[in-house]
């Protein structure tokens, strides 16, 4: 607040003027988008929902997966002393680089029930894992993984050692120091990692085609809707959807990043 | 009788080498010297968060490290309690937070907090109990520091240039702070500092180090009455009942 | 313009056409939007690791959102600004004589944006961590504004810049959806990742496997350096 005060009194009355029309520009611009978005969510609600609701039951359960999992290793990157630490890293961030498509055929590897390991999961689960939302959660909490894993490394890393120490000699058994002072310390980082994580996971996009199918009402999430949407009227609305939620998702990115003090 | 804390050992960081061997008993026990004289290493060697190259540690007659037999203690498990030179108060949790997590000897969040109170009244901090430890100033954040030092009911207090970090006038107001409540603890206590006053001030026995060396000993001179009479005029080094 | 490399030699070290065509187009394509992304992304990231004026942070949300965004939205947004009617199409015939989309070009466009938020982050990441007092100094000895970015801020942020290049050029390499969108799998523009999906739905398995262990290799290399050169907070 104060910097922008500041900010706000080195400026000319002309500067003024432009950003007072910009921002009515920006505003109008927002505020036609999102009565577009409404109207439109409204009108082709009955197309538009089902692959809304098929990216929620991917990305929220694949989202906590790859959250849990990421931090859990993170925290191992981080704490651990033992050799092979960065490869370990490198092959857990893979999928930040590598095309979806191998990624899903990999997956489509491990869990089709053609295959040794997939028919066993197969078996041991009771049905297919593949062309069902279960893949899709997959493939989504692979996209996701690395973000988060990275994320909370760096994060936990960047907690001050020497608070940890003054926990243990406060007695705090090592699990309770990670869980009450490292974890609260690096939240934020590892907040933001599970925001793109997530974000990644919605919009999950070669992996999901791959090992889902792409089953309308089942496996067909936004992401890939919208390829089928592009001559459609309700196109603009799930591209207004898909853009809101990545634009709320590098803002929360943002803001968890810059006020770290 | 049995010795406060017992130690002799090695510990080589580099081309510094320290080799130390005192005992401290009952009241407060200073380390003096310059810095680089391995003062700080000793303290954190003590508490269990390095291991000395050789050696043994015993806190009142037990052994927490002993490097012969492969015994290191767990710095959990030593009941030290340590007051680090710039606080180092755990940000996201308010001042009576801090001090309660420090508490061991009692279960349940209430009965800690309970406890966590009392001592930050002991050490005139109680009217900011509920502030973060970023709102505090120095001298507020070291009295903090003292209580959550003492709350856990430790065997060993270790006190790491607790007044360093502050101004002049804080750090004389806080010297008999320091003073008083440790020694109504009774507690055994090993305080690290650079400056000869705060030794002479704060010390029972002042251990000399240089060098990675202890180079000399001695006891003040203190007359129980006066060093009371004295503090009587701080508010703040009232006992509590 | 896929043939850097004599087919002869390639006979020779035993790599078969259908693991070179896709993955020549793909080094080609990467290097070329890697190289762009580079210059642009650097310089975007200097400035919003040192510049200080209002709406930084909307600037960067605005450059990082392909990261978050669905890779065929982003397709279908360059498949639209690139080949449908507007200036932008436009200037591209006027420049390349022919619309950008369904060709090679396109796909370096492609890639240049899906890339570029990695650049970009890293970039101003690893200058924003660099110590001011170093750039002070180096304004003390009156070194000009240009000389100090080019010989004290970027040679110290080099590790996390390089960082960010390298994994840019891996999600080049590695792109899909927006690719596929834009250059409609037209055999000129198959690269690797769309070369593996047609081997798993209309290839061979054995070729499928190949094409995926090359990729793999490729990723992990770019991932095990980008590991060498330390830390970066870029999200």
């Amino acid at each position: 607040m104060e910097r922008w005060r500041e900010v706000a009194q080195t400026l000319g009355p002309k500067q003024k003027l432009t950003i007072t029309v910009a921002t009515v520009i920006v505003g109008l611009g927002l505020g036609f988008g999102l009565a577009h978005l409404f109207a439109g969510a409204i009108a082709y609600w009955g197309v538009v929902s089902g692959p809304f609701f098929t990216t929620v039951r991917v990305a929220v359960p694949a989202t906590l997966i790859a959250g849990i999992l990421g931090i859990a290793s993170g925290y191992g990157l981080a704490k651990g002393r033992f050799p092979g630490r960065d490869v370990l890293e490198s092959l857990g961030s893979l999928p930040i680089i590598l095309p979806p498509t191998v990624v899903g055929f990999y997956l489509l590897e491990v869990l089709s029930p053609g295959t040794q390991v997939g028919g066993f999961l197969t078996r041991v689960v009771g049905h297919d894992l593949v062309y069902n939302v279960d893949g899709c959660i997959v493939a989504a909490a692979v996209a996701a993984f690395p973000f988060c894993m990275r994320a909370a490394r760096s994060a936990i890393e960047g907690v001050d050692p020497l608070l940890e120490q003054s926990a243990r000699t406060m007695g705090l058994a090592q699990w309770r120091v990670a869980l009450l002072v490292t974890l609260p310390l690096a939240r934020r980082g590892i907040a933001s990692g599970l925001t793109i994580g997530s974000a990644r996971a919605l919009g999950e996009y070669g992996a999901t085609l791959m090992v889902g199918g792409d089953i309308n009402g089942k496996t067909r999430t936004m992401s890939l809707a919208i390829l089928d949407a592009f001559t459609t009227p309700e196109k603009n609305t799930m591209l207004l959807i898909l853009v809101l939620m990545a634009v709320a998702a590098m803002t929360g990115v943002g803001l968890l990043g810059r006020s770290r003090s | 009788m049995i010795n406060a804390l017992d130690v002799a050992m090695t510990r080589r960081i580099g081309e510094f080498e320290l080799d130390v061997a005192f005992t401290v008993e009952s009241g407060i026990s200073v380390l003096f010297g310059p810095s680089g004289a391995g003062k700080s290493l000793t303290l954190a060697l003590i508490a269990g968060l390095l291991r000395p190259d050789t050696g043994t540690i015993e806190i009142n007659g037990q052994a927490v490290t002993d490097c012969a037999q492969r015994l290191y203690v767990s710095t959990q498990q030593r009941r030290v309690g340590m007051v680090f030179q710039d606080g180092l108060l755990l940000p996201h949790r308010s001042v009576l937070d801090n001090v309660a997590l420090a508490v061991r000897q009692a279960r349940g969040r209430r009965a800690r907090r309970a406890i966590a109170l009392s001592w930050l009244e002991r050490v005139g901090a109680d009217s900011f109990a509920d502030r973060r430890p970023r709102s505090l100033s120095g001298g507020e954040r070291q009295r903090v520091a003292l209580a959550r030092g003492l709350a856990g009911e430790p065997a060993l207090v270790l006190l790491d240039e607790p007044l360093s970090a502050l101004d002049a006038s804080v750090r004389a107001e806080l010297r008999g702070l320091i003073r008083d409540v440790i020694i109504s603890t009774g507690l055994p206590a090993l305080l690290v500092t650079h400056d000869a006053v705060e030794a002479d001030e704060l010390g029972d026995h002042i251990i000399a180090f240089e060098a990675g060396r202890v180079t000399g000993r001695r006891t003040v001179d203190r007359p129980a009455d006066a060093d009371a009479e004295a503090r009587r005029d701080v508010p703040s080094s009232d006992e509590p009942s | 313009m896929t043939a850097l490399i004599p087919h002869s030699w390639l006979n020779g070290l035993g790599i078969p056409p259908w693991v070179w065509n896709p993955l020549s187009i793909s080094l080609h394509a990467a290097v070329e939007s890697t190289i762009v992304v580079a210059v642009v992304g650097i310089s975007l990231g200097y400035v919003l690791a040192r510049g200080r004026f209002p709406g930084r942070g909307a600037i960067e949300t605005l450059f990082s959102l392909p990261m978050a965004l669905p890779p065929t939205v982003v397709g279908y947004y360059l498949l639209t600004r690139l080949g449908g009617p507007g200036p932008i199409r436009t200037l591209e015939v006027h420049l390349f004589g022919h619309p950008l989309t369904f060709t090679f070009a396109g796909i370096v466009v492609a890639q240049i944006v899906e890339s570029f938020p990695y650049c970009v982050r890293f970039s101003r990441s690893a200058i924003a961590d660099v110590d001011p007092r170093f750039e002070q100094a180096a304004r003390a000895m009156g070194m000009s504004r240009a000389r100090i970015a080019l010989h004290v801020t970027l040679p110290l942020a080099r590790r996390g810049i390089v960082a960010g290049v390298a994994l840019a050029f891996g999600r080049a390499m590695g792109d899909f959806g927006a690719t596929m969108i834009v250059s409609g799998s037209v055999p000129m523009a198959t690269t690797m990742p769309l070369a593996l999906y047609n081997a798993v739905f209309f290839g061979s398995h054995e070729q499928a496997m190949v094409l995926a262990l090359v990729q793999v290799g490729v990723a992990l290399a770019i991932l095990l350096g980008v590991s060498r050169l330390g830390r970066v907070r870029a999200w």
